[in-house]
Formats: structure tokens, C-alpha cells, sequence
């Protein structure tokens, strides 16, 4: 059993899945997000991958500041993920509103409605920031998943 | 086929034993020589097996029991015909089949798209329901010139013993058929140009959008199998001769099975999506025409004689 769970515990390492949501920011951050994907930093060699459907996504990646508009849909997603999953809020937007903080549309910051694991700071991050905070959210998963696994025995 | 034979070729060899791991190559080869071609690194070859066991192990958003029966039973399903039609293969000069086994061969190669067109529906997503009904258009048009070349193979073959129709000297007929295989070989296995029915960025993931941890996993090894059994019916059917002893014939399975992956990575990877019209008009125009032909040098010389 313990080698099972070491298995599944480097398997989560190894293929974190990602779903990418903008809630309302100014798309400076997605652009970022999807250079991750490009030649240059090729984010598949560790496994990841961005994909299309919440349900099987292991790790939910938000950009924006969260509008009314946008947080029932940002809610339904984070439900639909299935355990063991995470967070992590992409630019200064999610962290604290950034230059839209204040305004009447505003709902955020991200970390009133979602759990937040990993916070990444700049507007935008750079590719470099992105990688590094979700291989940290990685490393949450994997723990977070071992004892999940063990809760369930 | 005796019954130990049959379990034989079920559980071991060309079955479980040998397409499980042969799936999970493919889908590596194929994401990796997708990343070369875009000057990627791309993933390590261990990829799809950790994708597989982190799916395994996600513990999946609960639903009713009749909706847990069928997406659990589905993809199952679709597992359990694409192994069966393995078991099928001639891969080996002694395997001798039964009369009518190609019958069941293109009855089983087809139940994993229907359960694909079903898990679309069912799901009563959007996205899936758009999956399902270009999965089941597509499907309808590559049947027509796949089963006419089906047909020309057997009336050349003058058999519908898959061991005696792979076994037959090779001819002009067997060429054409092989062609349109190739020709069905992508819209099969959707990757570019014919990935319609997972068109990602437009439908994300099609008749699978609404799976989640162990049942995509179930549906990711279905594809992998999809990969192995497709690319293995060419293979069979392309070599007119066999090595003799079981090792050689293995390897030379798994060899052009490997090359045919390289070969429709390499399409897929430099072409891009086409329009469901367009993908008709192909394989209506192309390969329907390349499998009249066939059928027409098959039936020719019966009629001259």
C-alpha cells in the first residue's frame, strides 16, 4: 500500500493538468500563461498540460480580478474539479484587484471565494514566475493527494 | 482456435500483456514527435502511464448510480471490443482463426466509436453532444470506403478467414486496400487532419468532456488501444508473409506498427483541422474511388473466367 501511494504521489507530480480561467483581467496575464505552452518554455516535458474541460483538470489556474459576471461560472468550475485539486491565482489581479480594486463590479480578491494555494505575484508574471508557482502547487497537490488517499483506506 | 489458444492471444500476446504498454508507447511517440516537429522537447516516455495512474487515482465528482453505470460501462466496453479484436490478428503464421472472423473484426473495431457517439449523447453536455454527432457523420463516411475495401480483400482473398486473406500473395488489390486503410487510418483515430470529433480549442474534448479521473483514464487507455488495433489490422493486412517463429513475427509486428504511428504523427502534426465537409468530400472523392477500384480488380478476373 505504501508503494502505491508513492506511485500515485509521483504520478501527480509528474502530470499536473491544468485549466485556465480569466475572470475579467486584462488578458495581459492569459498571454503569459499560454508563452508557458510555446518552444521556448515547453511545459509538456513535465508533464503538463492545459486543458479544456474543468472535470479534468487537476490544477485551476485563474488571471483577474473576479467580477460579478464572472463568479458563478469561477464557483460551478472549482466544484466540477475533482479531488485532489488546486489553485493558483496568476498576476496581482486575483491576489488583491490590482488597479481595479475599488470598482462597484469587483467581487474579488480571488482568495474571499477560493481557496488559494499559490499566489503569483506581477502584472504580468513572467512565463518563468508562472512555471515556478505552479511547480509549487504541484508539490501541494502531491502532498494534499497522499493524504487523501490515505483518508480514504 | 482452441480455447487456450484464444486466451492466449486474449491475456498475453498480442492482448493485455503486449497492448497495454505498446498503447501507452504510442500515445508517448505521438506527443513527442508532435513536440519535435513544433521544436518542442515534448514529455518523457513515462508520460501517459503517470497521466494514466493520476487519473486512476483522482477521486471523481459523485453522481447518480445509472450515470456512474454508464460511463463506467461504456468505456469499459469500448476496452473490452478493442481487445477482443486484437486477439483476433493474424499475427502469427501458426494463429488460425475461424471462418468469418473478419465479420466480427469490423464489428468489433467499431464498438468503441459507438460507445464514443453514446458517451457524447449521454453526457448532455454541448460539447459532447457536438462530439458525438461529428463522430457519428465521420463515422458513417470512412465505413463506406473501409468496408468496400473489406469487400474487395475478401473477394480477392476469396475467403473471409483474416489468416488466409493476410497469407495471400500480395497483388494490385492488396496495395489499393492498404492505401485506403492508410487513408482511414487519421479520421479513426482523430488526430489532424480529421480530429473533428475532439476538436480541442473548439469543442475541448468532445464525447469526453464530461469524464472525470478514473473514467477519462478508462477512455485515455481506450484510445492508446484504438492506437495499437488500428495500426495492427494495417500491419497484418500489409505483410503478405510471416517470419515462422513467434519472436520474429512479434517484432515485426510492433515494428511497422511503430512506423505506422510515425507515419500519421508526422501527418498529423504538419496539417491542420478541417471542416466537416471537407473531410466528407475527401473521403467520399478519394478513398471511395481508390476502394471501387479495388473492388473492381478483385471481382474482374472472377467475371473473365
Amino acid at each position: 500500500m505504501r508503494i502505491l501511494n508513492k506511485l500515485v504521489s509521483i504520478a501527480r507530480e509528474r502530470s499536473p493538468w491544468l485549466f485556465h480561467m480569466n475572470t475579467g483581467g486584462c488578458n495581459g496575464c492569459d498571454i503569459e500563461l499560454t508563452a508557458c505552452l510555446s518552444p521556448r518554455y515547453d511545459v509538456e516535458q513535465a508533464g503538463m498540460l492545459l486543458v479544456g474541460s474543468p472535470r479534468h483538470a487537476d490544477i485551476l489556474c485563474v488571471t483577474g480580478p473576479v467580477t460579478h459576471g464572472t463568479r458563478a461560472a469561477l464557483e460551478a468550475i472549482y466544484t466540477q474539479m475533482p479531488e485532489p485539486k488546486a489553485v493558483v491565482a496568476i498576476g496581482s489581479c486575483p491576489a488583491t484587484c490590482d488597479v481595479f480594486a475599488g470598482s462597484p463590479a469587483i467581487e474579488g480578491p480571488l482568495d474571499h471565494i477560493l481557496p488559494v494555494n499559490v499566489y503569483i505575484p506581477g502584472c504580468p508574471p513572467r512565463p518563468n514566475d508562472i512555471i515556478n508557482g505552479v511547480a509549487r502547487a504541484v508539490t501541494i497537490l502531491a502532498s494534499k493527494g497522499k493524504d487523501s488517499l490515505n483518508k480514504d483506506k | 482456435m482452441s480455447i487456450g489458444k484464444s486466451l492466449l492471444a486474449l491475456f498475453v500476446i498480442p492482448g493485455l500483456l503486449y497492448a497495454i504498454p505498446m498503447a501507452w508507447l504510442m500515445l508517448w511517440i505521438e506527443r513527442k514527435m508532435r513536440a519535435r516537429m513544433q521544436g518542442r522537447i515534448g514529455p518523457f516516455f513515462y508520460q501517459p502511464f503517470f497521466d494514466f495512474i493520476k487519473l486512476m487515482a483522482k477521486r471523481p465528482i459523485p453522481r447518480s448510480r445509472f450515470d456512474t453505470l454508464w460511463m463506467i460501462g461504456l468505456p469499459v466496453a469500448a476496452i473490452g471490443a478493442l481487445l477482443a479484436s486484437l486477439a483476433l490478428l493474424p499475427v502469427f503464421s501458426t494463429s488460425s482463426g475461424f471462418t468469418g472472423d473478419l465479420v466480427l473484426l469490423i464489428g468489433l473495431i467499431e464498438v468503441p466509436s459507438l460507445c464514443a457517439v453514446l458517451a457524447g449523447f449521454a453526457s448532455r453536455s454541448i460539447f459532447g453532444q457536438v462530439g458525438a454527432t461529428r463522430e457519428a457523420i465521420l463515422s458513417i463516411t470512412y465505413n463506406l470506403p473501409f468496408l468496400t475495401a473489406i469487400v474487395a480483400l475478401a473477394t480477392s482473398a476469396k475467403s473471409i478467414r483474416l489468416t488466409d486473406i493476410a497469407l495471400v500473395p500480395s497483388g494490385p488489390v492488396r496495395i489499393l486496400v492498404v492505401l485506403t486503410f492508410l487513408f482511414c487510418l487519421p479520421v479513426k483515430l482523430r488526430v489532424n487532419p480529421f480530429s473533428l470529433s475532439n476538436a480541442e480549442q473548439e469543442i475541448y474534448a468532445g464525447p469526453t468532456t464530461e469524464f472525470d479521473g478514473p473514467r477519462l483514464a478508462l477512455w485515455e487507455l481506450a484510445h492508446g488501444l484504438e492506437w495499437v488495433v488500428l495500426t495492427g489490422i494495417v500491419a497484418c493486412i500489409a505483410l503478405p508473409f510471416r517470419v515462422g517463429s513467434w519472436m520474429g513475427d512479434i517484432a515485426l509486428f510492433a515494428l511497422l506498427s511503430l512506423i505506422l504511428v510515425i507515419m500519421v504523427t508526422i501527418i498529423a502534426a504538419a496539417t491542420a483541422r478541417l471542416k466537416i465537409s471537407q473531410a466528407i468530400h475527401f473521403y467520399l472523392k478519394w478513398s471511395m474511388g481508390i476502394a471501387i477500384l479495388a473492388v473492381i480488380m478483385a471481382v474482374l478476373p472472377n467475371l473473365l473466367k
